[in-house]
């Protein structure tokens, strides 16, 4: 066993966070949430130059190379930062299931565009049913002469806006099973018969609608097999989630960070308020959530990236973590009074996204019934 | 014991209830959202003016109704229920007004008074500094005297409807040099006044509710002091009658509640009605648990103050009670919702009007504002349990 990071890991932390504090301050974070893009391209090229996007793809593909873990910890600090656009849905929901499922073609045409920041991606799973399982996928690819034409509507699909392509998750078959009959494709955004809304949300995370009506696709656009697609899914949503958990601890240890600093700065009654044990205790359990949630985030982190079994470890971290970052970043508000229920500060950021997080890829629930059945019920 | 009402209340709860139905509607709500107030309507206060019921149970020499405690309960749970908006009243009746009416001299009460009760004049309360939150007396606002006047200078926050309100009732220093507590005075001041700057404060919704108000040399007349020089601190404090209950909150969550439960009948997740699913009917059942419990305890704080008696640590309990229980609503009605939970109006996806996630954010003021709950814990721990303090300089 070995639970500490490498010594490049830790370097790896230090320079994402250093670049992050430095280009993509607060004011950049919350001009974003009001931009109509939602992200920005300076910074998703100097992003690119420092080979993010291709961190865990290989080098054939104009990739670092990297392990998930390091992924997981540009993760961290990315949500501790709060960095908006199109990295995760690029990354973890475009890129991941082309490395697995892609053809050599499709690889060598899109991986090396996405590592050099020139492709945005975005998964379309989700429909009007709101829910993550293959029963939830009513979406319609019907072959027709040299491809297939997609008809259905997607939801709270992340930056679709922006993207260059959709993988949409589409139902080709009704089979055996809901599972059964699922298909993927990279859909060309620009496609005519897409149309594409942005849903105004708290968290203001560009999330969109997206309507498919009669979208052609040519058959070579197909991401891995006719029908059998949903294992695919099924992994990326693993991935999806934990790599949701990373970002959430990342953001939970600055609500975290900050609400200590204000506890010793903030004077009431002729001392700081951190010197109060109610405040003390609430920033204990604060810092027990963060810790414990590291733990339990870096143990399926590794499962997952060492291909192993991570059903259960995934649902435990989520469903965990989900929790964990909604209370500390309420209790953080609590801490701060009247000014963290104010829109310009910080705090405030944290709590709207740890709402948001919650519902992404499983909220706790969804996560603790997938934990019942992995414990035998 | 009996608790229930007695048919004339239950007439007045009926007339309330049929008017705020009438009144307070969905494209009511959806055109205060539009201009920016949820909380906020001067056309709504004067309605209940008109009615009677703004006052209703201020005494009637002082222009109000005479009414009951227990009629006043009821009309503050129907417009709880209602969510309907009291930023036109809240500090003119259950604040200012009161302390007028023990505190203010005659002339003062004629002056003030009869605007309160007619709904036509709009309070803001200025008592919060940027560093005089909980801490209040530590406050640092200065009024000097001058000739027939005070000079006021210094900077308040979080001042809640200051940018629409007439008139301030606010808190400053007059004597530096005495203990905190005893140098502190009482005003009385016109928001026209030249010095006063308003600046907005955006809350989480993006809403401009509060604001920073900064005073610069800003000249209040000497009978604008309410009650004596120095003894502001006791003005502020001084335990009132109004009505302390807090019945509002529950009764706001009971409609949210309702308001879920007939979602989770509508929706089907999964193949079947949300109203089915146990983990959901857990949920809900446990939230109308404590809607219940709270507004008992509200109901007892009501039944004291009907019979003379003064709650301190009852009507803490209430007010923790209730902003806490908001909070856990917001959350569960979040999870609800699933994925649609944090849409906001103005998308077509939007359940319930994107209300869910506005009371999600909105609830965090509600256990900060007005003593946070961390005070209501020390209140009730020290004078409703009578607990050592903690050590203060
Ligand atoms: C929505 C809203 C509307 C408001 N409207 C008005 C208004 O109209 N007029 C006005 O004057 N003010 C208003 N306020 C201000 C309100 O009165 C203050 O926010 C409140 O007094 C708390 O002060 P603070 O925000 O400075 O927090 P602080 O006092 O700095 O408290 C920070 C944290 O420390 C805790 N703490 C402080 N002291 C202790 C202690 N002794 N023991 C344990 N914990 C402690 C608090 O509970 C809190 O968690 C409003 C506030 C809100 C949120």
């Amino acid at each position: 066993m070995n639970l500490d990071f490498s010594e490049e890991q830790e370097m790896l932390r230090t320079t994402t966070r250093d670049f992050l504090t430095k280009e993509c301050p607060k004011t950049l974070v919350r001009e974003l949430e009001e931009d109509e893009k939602g992200y920005s391209p300076d910074l998703w090229k100097e992003m690119a130059e420092l080979g993010w996007m291709g961190l865990v793809l290989p080098e054939e593909y104009d990739g670092m190379g990297m392990g998930f873990m390091d992924l997981i910890i540009l993760l961290e600090e990315m949500g501790r930062n709060i960095l908006p656009g199109p990295f995760f849905c690029t990354v973890i929901l475009g890129s991941l299931p082309i490395l697995e499922a892609g053809s050599e073609e499709q690889k060598k045409e899109l991986l090396p565009k996405i590592s050099a920041g020139e492709l945005i991606l975005t998964l379309a799973l989700t429909e009007p049913s709101a829910r993550y399982d293959a029963t939830g996928v009513a979406t319609r690819a019907v072959a027709q002469d040299d491809g297939f034409v997609i008809n259905g509507t997607k939801l709270f699909v992340e930056n679709a806006h922006i993207a260059d392509y959709i993988i949409c998750v589409t139902r080709t078959k009704e089979g055996a099973s809901p599972e059964d009959g699922i298909t993927l494709f990279l859909v060309d955004a620009k496609s005519p018969g897409i149309r594409c809304e942005v849903m105004p949300t708290m968290g203001a995370d560009k999330l969109c609608e997206v309507v498919f009506a009669d979208v052609k696709v040519p058959k070579k656009n197909m991401l891995g097999e006719l029908d059998k697609g949903w294992p695919v899914v099924q992994r990326n949503m693993e991935q999806a989630a934990i790599a949701k958990c990373a970002e959430m601890i990342g953001g939970a240890q600055a609500a975290l960070d900050m609400t200590l600093a204000y506890a010793k700065e903030r004077v009431q009654y002729g001392r700081p308020i951190g010197s109060f044990q109610v405040i003390q205790h609430y920033c204990a359990n604060m810092w027990i959530s963060v810790e414990t949630g590291k733990n339990i985030l870096y143990q399926a982190a590794w499962k997952v990236g060492e291909g192993l079994p991570a059903t259960k470890e995934v649902a435990v971290a989520k469903g965990y973590i989900n929790e964990a970052y909604k209370f500390v970043s309420e209790r953080g508000v609590q801490c701060h009074g009247a000014i963290g229920t104010t829109r310009d500060h910080d705090i405030g950021l944290y709590y709207r996204r740890a709402k948001a997080a919650e519902l992404a890829f499983g909220d706790t629930d969804f996560q603790r019934e997938l934990v019942a059945q992995q414990i035998g019920l | 014991m009996d608790f229930s009402f007695t048919e004339e209340e239950e007439r007045f709860r009926a007339e309330v209830r049929a008017f705020l139905d009438q009144e307070v509607t969905e494209e009511f709500h959806q055109e205060l959202e539009e201009r920016g107030e949820t909380e906020f309507s001067r056309e709504f206060t004067k309605k209940l003016a008109q009615k009677g019921w703004l006052a209703m149970a201020w005494p009637k020499e002082y222009g109000g109704g005479g009414a009951t405690m227990m009629e006043q309960l009821i009309f503050s749970e129907e417009i709880g229920y209602h969510h309907a908006p009291t930023g036109g009243h809240r500090q003119g009746i259950n604040l200012i007004g009161p302390c007028l009416i023990v505190h203010g001299t005659e002339e003062q009460k004629r002056e003030y008074l009869p605007a309160i009760t007619a709904g036509e004049v709009v309070w803001c309360q200025g008592f919060s500094e940027p560093n005089a939150g909980s801490d209040l007396a530590s406050l640092q606002c200065r009024a000097v005297e001058d000739g027939d006047y005070y000079v006021i200078d210094g900077q308040k926050t979080w001042t809640t409807n200051a940018h629409r309100a007439d008139w301030c009732h606010l808190l400053a220093r007059t004597d530096p040099d005495a203990p905190r507590h005893r140098g502190i005075s009482y005003f009385l001041i016109d928001m026209k006044s030249p010095g006063i700057s308003v600046r907005p404060l955006i809350n989480m919704l993006a809403s401009h509710d509060f604001n920073e108000v900064f005073l610069d040399g800003v000249r209040v007349p000497k009978e604008n002091i309410l009650g004596e020089k120095n003894r502001g601190w006791y003005v502020s404090q001084t335990t009132l009658s109004f009505e302390r209950s807090g019945i509002a909150i529950p009764a706001g969550a009971k409609r949210n509640l309702e308001l879920l439960v007939e979602y989770a009948k509508e929706t089907k997740r999964n193949g079947a009605p949300l109203a089915q699913d146990p983990i959901v009917r857990h949920k809900l059942a446990e939230m109308a648990v404590d809607i219940e419990v709270n507004r008992m305890i509200a109901y007892r704080v009501a039944w004291m103050q009907h019979q003379g008696l003064i709650p301190v640590y009852e009507a803490s309990m209430s007010k923790l009670f209730g902003t806490e229980l908001i909070k856990r609503l917001g959350d569960i009605g979040m999870q609800i919702l699933g994925l649609f939970g944090p849409l906001e109006r103005g998308s077509r996806w939007a359940p319930l009007r994107g209300r869910i996630a506005r009371a999600c954010q909105f609830s965090l003021g509600g256990t900060i504002a007005m003593g946070s709950s961390e005070i209501m814990k020390n209140i009730i721990a020290t004078r409703g349990l009578e607990l050592p303090r903690e050590p203060r300089p």
